[in-house]
């Protein structure tokens, strides 16, 4: 530990003692937990490995030959997956943030606008995705109204962006919600116009106490686009199915679940990093 | 009060007769890297007694409390409750602090819940009392306290005043070994000074071991048994309130009680 100029401080034979058992006491918690996972693993691994129908599943659902066949195509299919999580994340958010403040806006003028908005997110939030997909990506070039796509992956992607935009409004309200009234009205007794205070007080407040739930949010859209695929644009889940339905043998869903997973474990520990972060500049030093 | 007598005698053998409920040994603290915040700090507590830590903000009068309950790790040193260390790494520092009552500057009053459950949470989960008897017990401090009425009303419904008596019959309510004080007047209004501070008196008169950090000089030395003065994280001057108010012996004590008074007379 560093010192101050001056002064000499050399840790007493207690401390040094103490901080031996601490050091102990950790690697013996450590090894404990590291033991038991151990443990876990080889009885999770024999029990799978023996029994009776693990060659054929093995065969079926673990194929390296298989896997190999699959894996470029369904890498080039999430790259689709890629696209629409980023055009998607983004109009999520700006859509997202609209409705939040649309919600939260006062006085009687506003009243038609924060009632649509407000219905806006019941009836997305309460739809099913997969209906509202369904609906969308059928529904619409149904109608054969001129100058409008039919491209499953545009119909698709808004698809998303309807439903997810619900959610993700809900989330930035609480955030909104969640600044202390003092905040506002400092705000509004410095001479800030109430949209002034709500973009230049509230609003960064808000934005960034709802960081990790947002980022959750991003992380199941990514998952969601998957969805996508029964439009019958070829993401990386239509490109197992391809495969799969070609050789009757599902090593290729395994495939594209596997790099789904390695998708958002990136995302998943950064969304760790930042609220970790966010918990240590909240904490005053405290160890409880 | 009855709150010391029926105070449970800790883990057997450990209370010496006569010694001190608390000791702080060379007790060293520093923040993040370098910051020293309390500095070779020795202090010894009597049973019975009130000891009152004075000092400017920042003088480790708040972090001394916080580490003698354990919400702050200490780095060097060792501090002693009733004779046992608990700032071994092998103490459960649940169990020392199950024996401390610490009010805050701040109330930290449960807001969702109401009064009578915010003195009942420990009793009930930690020490698991009845429900009835621990109740029984709340409202019984509440009358002491004047707040007879208030058992089912919400904190945000009461004054500054009433809230702090509240934290101080939830500290009270577990029977604590030792009471920690932290500028328990500091957020309230003049006027509520006055009623939180009597209460602090009662306890005193009924033999609660106290450590109480405050600006309040007046009360300093009507309460105190012994003050300390605290200045960069040294316990600079220690005393009778006669010794430390009267006859301090270091200039920056002198300076220190000086712009106090000053600032009451403005």
């Amino acid at each position: 530990m560093p010192e101050q100029a001056g002064e000499a401080y050399a840790p007493s034979q207690r401390r040094i003692e103490r901080e031996r058992f601490k050091r102990a006491r950790a690697r013996r918690a450590t090894a404990v937990a590291a033991l038991s996972t151990l443990v876990t693993a080889i009885v999770l691994f024999l029990v799978i490995t023996g029994s009776p129908g693990w060659p054929r599943t093995r065969e079926t659902f673990f194929s390296a030959e298989y896997a190999r066949k699959a894996l470029p195509k369904v890498l080039e299919g999430l790259l689709l997956n890629l696209q629409l999580l980023v055009v998607c994340g983004a109009a999520v958010l700006v859509l997202g943030l609209l409705l939040a403040v649309a919600r939260t806006l006062h006085g009687p003028v506003f009243f038609p606008l924060r009632a649509l908005a407000t219905a806006y997110t019941d009836f997305f939030r309460g739809l099913p995705l997969i209906i509202c997909l369904l609906m969308v990506v059928f529904g619409v070039p149904a109608l054969r109204l001129q100058g409008v796509t039919t491209d499953p992956v545009v119909l698709g992607g808004s698809a998303l962006v309807l439903t997810y935009s619900a959610y993700v409004a809900e989330v930035f309200r609480a955030g909104i919600e969640s600044v202390h009234p003092s905040q506002r009205a400092a705000a509004r007794s410095l001479g800030l116009s109430s949209g002034q205070a709500l973009r230049f007080v509230v609003l960064p407040q808000a934005v960034r106490r709802v960081v990790p739930p947002l980022l959750n949010d991003l992380v199941s859209l990514q998952k969601d686009t998957g969805l996508v695929s029964i439009a019958g644009a070829v993401d990386a889940v239509y490109a197992a199915q391809i495969i799969a339905g070609k050789d009757f043998n599902f090593t290729p869903y395994v495939v594209a679940g596997l790099v789904f997973v390695a998708l958002t474990i990136p995302m998943t520990r950064f969304t760790d990093w930042v609220t970790a972060r966010m918990d240590r500049r909240r904490a005053q030093g405290g160890i409880v | 009060m009855s709150t010391t007598e029926k105070t449970p005698v800790p883990a057997a053998g450990a209370v010496p007769d006569g010694g001190p409920v608390l000791r702080l040994e060379s007790v060293r603290k520093t923040y993040g890297r370098g910051t020293v915040v309390l500095r070779d700090v020795d202090l010894e507590v009597p049973p019975h007694s009130v000891t009152v830590l004075i000092g400017a903000s920042g003088s480790g009068k708040s972090t001394l409390l916080r580490c003698a309950n354990l919400l702050e790790e200490i780095d060097d040193g060792a501090i002693f409750l009733d004779g046992a260390e608990i700032t071994d790494p092998r103490a459960d520092a649940d169990a020392v602090r199950r024996r401390i009552g610490v009010v805050f500057q701040a109330y930290n009053l449960f807001p969702h819940m109401t009064v009578l459950d915010n003195i009942t949470l420990a009793p009930r989960r930690v020490h698991k009392v009845p429900r009835a008897e621990a109740e029984a017990r709340a409202r019984e401090l509440l009358e002491r306290l004047g707040l007879g009425g208030r058992a089912d009303e919400y904190p945000d419904r009461l004054s500054g005043g009433q809230q702090q008596r509240v934290a101080i019959v939830r500290a009270l309510a577990g029977r604590p070994r030792l009471l920690l004080l932290d500028e328990v007047t500091a957020a309230l209004d003049p006027e509520l000074v006055g009623e939180v501070l009597g209460v602090v008196r009662d306890l005193k008169e009924e033999g609660m071991t106290m450590v109480i950090a405050t600006h309040e000089m007046g009360f300093a030395r009507e309460v105190a048994d012994q003050v300390c003065f605290l200045d960069g994280g040294v316990v600079l001057e220690r005393g009778t309130p006669e010794q430390v108010f009267g006859d301090p012996q270091h200039e920056r004590t002198r300076r220190f009680l000086q712009r106090i008074i000053e600032a009451r007379r403005l």
